[in-house]
């Protein structure tokens, strides 16, 4: 089986594994990072969002030789200490209610806020409208992105 | 119990705030499995009714990384987890009775080796002609519980002598539960014939006693634990059963872990959704829209297994006065059998559904007398003291403060007449709004349900660990029992410990379902608390020598007399001195009781109000729709937690918005679903939701009944109020139709939106 060398949170992991198998499992199987979520597996629900090189991306649809060398982030990567805004944020509102698709998204708003660090509504929903919450908590994950964008400032 | 109103008024978060924030917050599938964990998948049905002429399962066993398959031959106990009927059969190897029924389990080395391996099976069917509709099933009269016939008054007489009658009929679509975290089940051998499991699950005693039975073995060798799940909705309440029964049974055969996560689609073709229900009515009414006589039949769609079918079609009989009084009803209600999944429950619970039903009913009759709705609305809520068709005196009303505060503060009428006008100016794109009430009651309708357990330990350096019946959900329960228990010792919120629910530890609970697991389970722990106040007081009486009444605890102090203690201090010298610091807690919840044979009687404890605005617009040639604005004011009683419950108000809201607009199961003709994927099956997303999203707390709420805090609960009634957007749809396209006959089919889909303009 092929080698991978995968820069992930900032640590180093060597693995033995199919090229073609998806990053989700590698994370959660092999690597033990459960933060991030199987929700439906062809990408659909965004329940499993990292950060491929800073970019929000669905780790159930990437395989893992196209993020060979890539900088990933994941949930648990993405501040040691819940400090990042977003977190921040995500905590002061009391976005999560059952909290099983939070780390998408917060994954993926923190992507948004790296490349638009003021978005407005329509810009929240364009970036948000692929993750699903079944809890229905968009209200607040809006008021939050907004909250940590100004926090920000 | 005390009115503590002033200890819950502090900001507290959901307990998991930081470890859902932090990808720390672990859930079933999250769980490090032993290392020599064996992973299953289920080989199911592809035909939705016929009979098994052949099962070739010999490629599967050779299949690579295959340890081994079950079928019904395997099971030592009864193969059946049907919660209170029979007919949940977990594998069938002669009767197929719907598309998805499993037929056998193969575990092996990886998830991935399984699902390949059951690929593999040879299965010859004989097809037979599947029952799937309800009109189908009624003309067939195929019926899966006995038909119930209700009455209250004389309602042929009372439409008979009304000035105007109409006759119609309206349907409600099903819903998948699309929980983000599906179906999973990890089931780990212990000694003695012992089986942990780890399920997601909203019922663990009910796993507890169904795995037990199907295993031919006592209750007590199966421990099941939950620390949380990722959504239930009512769609783990029994249906997580067939998984665990299948992890377990693996487990048993092959005596090592095994785990079973279903793949979304799987997940959305084995288990069962909301029921799809049919009406079909009569009204008599007066000039002015009073209703005086409502005569009915409701039909839903059942599904191949009783499930918990009869309480959620008695729940709609309950609810099809949502907040209605109507003097005289008679009502036939159908519990189809058809060759699909087995509905199930699904929040609101056959309530929804009904409420639905009725609010089409008042709709129609304001378009036939050419009224604002909202007036019929109002001219028919229930007054103080006025009894439900089922015997129910409503003594806490507060319907028609909140309809008239809500008009007030929405602004209705003035919207309205500037919809009115943006309507006039507008050929192709027209605005609606409605408004509607929303009563639910609270407590199991079977009334032994409400019951509640609890475990609480003080350890000798002050902290305490405590556990119920409830199950987290993200409904914030486990924050509402710290924030009671910490009110109660008057100590910070972070002395508190909940952990899993768990069967070792609480036994026999009922399932987290019906809005009332704080009620329940929030006064188990009071029980258990006050024991353990009990060994205290006696305690500081003879030890300080202290012939007060009242002691105090606040601040971490008790206080009694001139004297104080810290509460580690008195806890410590508690132990030395041999009192008792740990109890459990029992609660039954008072005064309901219903007569099974007229279902009149007080199935419930107390009931939730509230209403809704909602403001939409469409597009008239492509039906698409947007929700403007919504207001929604709800009563919780006197809140424990006001942010946790504007999350489930908000949250319930989105969910029944769901339910109305965009998401509808559809069947092909031969039984298969069409709508197993997010990708053919919407739920609300983001861009659905309006920007202006206004939800207050009714603030006069407060509960007659003695619950905690005098709250109420909160779960399920507040998805009753995204009825407002599907009248507020049909309003919309009143404007576009030049009579005033609307039939719109729920869901209120652009193409739905689109046939009823053009019909």
């Amino acid at each position: 089986m092929p080698k991978f060398t995968l820069r992930i949170n900032k640590k180093t992991h060597r693995i033995d594994i199919d090229a073609d198998t998806p990053l989700l499992w590698v994370l959660r199987d092999e690597l033990g990072y459960t933060g991030t979520k199987y929700g439906c597996g062809r990408g659909l629900c965004g329940a499993c969002t990292i950060h491929v090189d800073g970019e929000a991306t669905r780790s159930c649809m990437t395989a893992v030789d196209n993020v060979d060398g890539a900088e990933i982030t994941t949930i648990e990567g993405l501040s040691i200490d819940n400090s990042h805004p977003i977190q921040k944020s995500w905590i002061s509102e009391e976005v999560s209610q059952c909290g099983y698709c939070q780390p998408g998204q917060i994954m993926t708003a923190a992507a948004l806020l790296d490349r638009n660090a003021d978005p407005d509504d329509e810009d929240i929903d364009s970036a948000m409208k692929m993750n699903l919450c079944r809890c229905g908590t968009y209200d607040r994950i809006r008021k939050a992105i907004h909250l940590a964008a100004k926090e920000q400032k | 119990m005390k009115n503590l109103d002033n200890l819950f008024s502090e900001k507290l978060p959901h307990e998991s705030a930081e470890k859902h924030v932090s990808g720390l917050a672990k859930y079933t599938d999250d769980i490090l499995e032993p290392t020599n964990t064996l992973y299953a998948a289920i080989g199911w049905s592809t035909v939705a009714k016929g009979s098994i002429v052949k099962i070739d399962l010999r490629d599967v066993i050779k299949s690579a990384g295959v340890c081994g398959v079950i079928t019904e031959r395997d099971i030592p106990g009864i193969n059946d987890v049907g919660p209170v009927f029979k007919g949940d059969v977990i594998f069938s190897s002669k009767k197929i009775k719907y598309f998805g029924q499993p037929i056998f389990a193969v575990a092996a080395d990886t998830t991935e080796l399984a699902r390949k391996a059951v690929l593999k099976a040879k299965i010859q069917y004989k097809k037979e002609r599947p029952i799937i509709r309800i009109k189908e099933a009624l003309e067939k009269k195929s019926y899966i519980l006995k038909t119930r016939k209700f009455s209250n008054g004389n309602a042929r007489k009372a439409i008979k002598n009304s000035q105007h009658k109409l006759i119609g009929e309206s349907q409600t679509g099903g819903q998948d539960h699309l929980y983000l975290e599906g179906q999973v089940a990890l089931a780990i051998p212990k000694e003695d014939n012992g089986l942990l499991i780890y399920s997601s699950t909203q019922h663990p005693s009910k796993t507890q006693q169904i795995v037990a039975k199907v295993l031919n073995q006592n209750f007590n060798t199966i421990d099941v634990h939950v620390r949380r799940i990722g959504g239930g909705f009512g769609g783990k309440e029994t249906q997580s059963f067939m998984f665990a029964a299948i992890s377990s049974l693996l487990a048993k055969k092959f005596n090592k872990p095994v785990k079973l996560r279903l793949d979304r689609d799987e997940d959305m073709i084995l288990t069962g959704k909301r029921h799809d229900f049919y009406f079909k009515y009569e009204v008599g009414f007066s000039d002015n829209g009073k209703i005086n006589g409502l005569d009915i039949i409701l039909a839903s769609r059942c599904g191949h297994s009783a499930d918990l079918s009869e309480a959620i079609n008695d729940r709609a009989i309950y609810n099809i006065d949502n907040a209605y009084y109507i003097p005289n009803v008679k009502l036939v209600s159908y519990r189809c059998k058809t060759n699909t999944v087995s509905n199930t429950a699904f929040r609101g619970f056959g309530a929804p559904q009904a409420s639905f039903c009725i609010e089409n009913i008042i709709d129609n009759i304001s378009n036939f007398l050419k009224v604002d709705a909202y007036k019929i609305r109002y001219l028919n809520l229930y007054q103080k003291n006025n009894i439900t068709h089922f015997g129910m005196k409503i003594k806490d009303n507060v319907i028609n403060d909140i309809f008239n505060k809500l008009i007030n503060s929405s602004n209705y009428k003035k919207r309205r007449k500037e919809i009115e006008k943006f309507n006039q100016s507008n050929k192709y794109i027209k605005k609606g709004l409605a408004i509607t009430p929303a009563k639910f009651g609270i407590s199991f309708t079977t009334t032994h349900l409400n019951q509640g357990g609890a475990l609480v330990h003080i350890y000798t350096d002050g902290s305490i660990h405590l556990n119920h019946g409830g199950v987290e959900m993200g409904q914030g329960l486990m924050t509402k029992i710290a924030q009671i228990t910490a009110n109660s010792f008057g100590i910070k919120i972070n002395n508190i410990k909940i952990t899993s629910t768990n069967t070792e530890k609480v036994a026999n609970t009922s399932a987290s379902a019906a809005s009332a697991s704080t009620d329940i389970n929030g006064a188990a722990v009071l029980n258990a608390i006050n024991k353990i106040k009990d060994n205290l007081f006696s305690f500081i009486q003879n030890h300080f020598k202290f012939n007060g009444k009242i002691i105090k605890y606040k601040n971490n102090n008790i206080y009694f007399g001139k004297n104080k203690i810290t509460f580690k201090k008195l806890i410590n010298l508690a132990y030395l001195n041999r009192i008792p610091l740990s109890s459990s807690g029992f609660y039954k919840t008072p005064k309901i009781h219903v007569d099974k044979s007229t279902l009149k009687g007080r199935p419930f404890l107390y009931f939730c109000y509230g209403a809704a605005v909602s403001e939409v617009m469409i597009d008239t040639l492509t039906g698409e729709n947007k929700l403007l604005k919504v207001d929604i004011l709800q009563d919780v009683g006197n809140s424990i937690n006001p942010s946790i419950d504007i999350g489930q108000i908000e949250g319930g809201f989105v969910q029944g918005l769901g339910w109305l607009t965009s998401e509808e199961v559809s069947w092909g003709n031969d039984g298969k679903i069409l709508t197993f994927s997010p990708s053919t099956y919407k739920i609300p997303v983001m861009n659905d939701i309006p920007k202006n999203f206004n939800v207050k707390i009714y603030n006069k709420g407060i509960n007659n009944e003695n619950t905690i805090n005098k709250s109420k609960a909160v779960g399920e009634p507040p998805l009753l109020l995204a009825i407002s957007t599907y009248f507020a749809i049909k309003n919309a396209i009143s404007y576009a139709k030049k009579n005033n006959k609307i039939n719109l089919t729920a869901p209120a889909t652009p193409e739905n939106i689109l046939n009823s303009i053009n019909k």
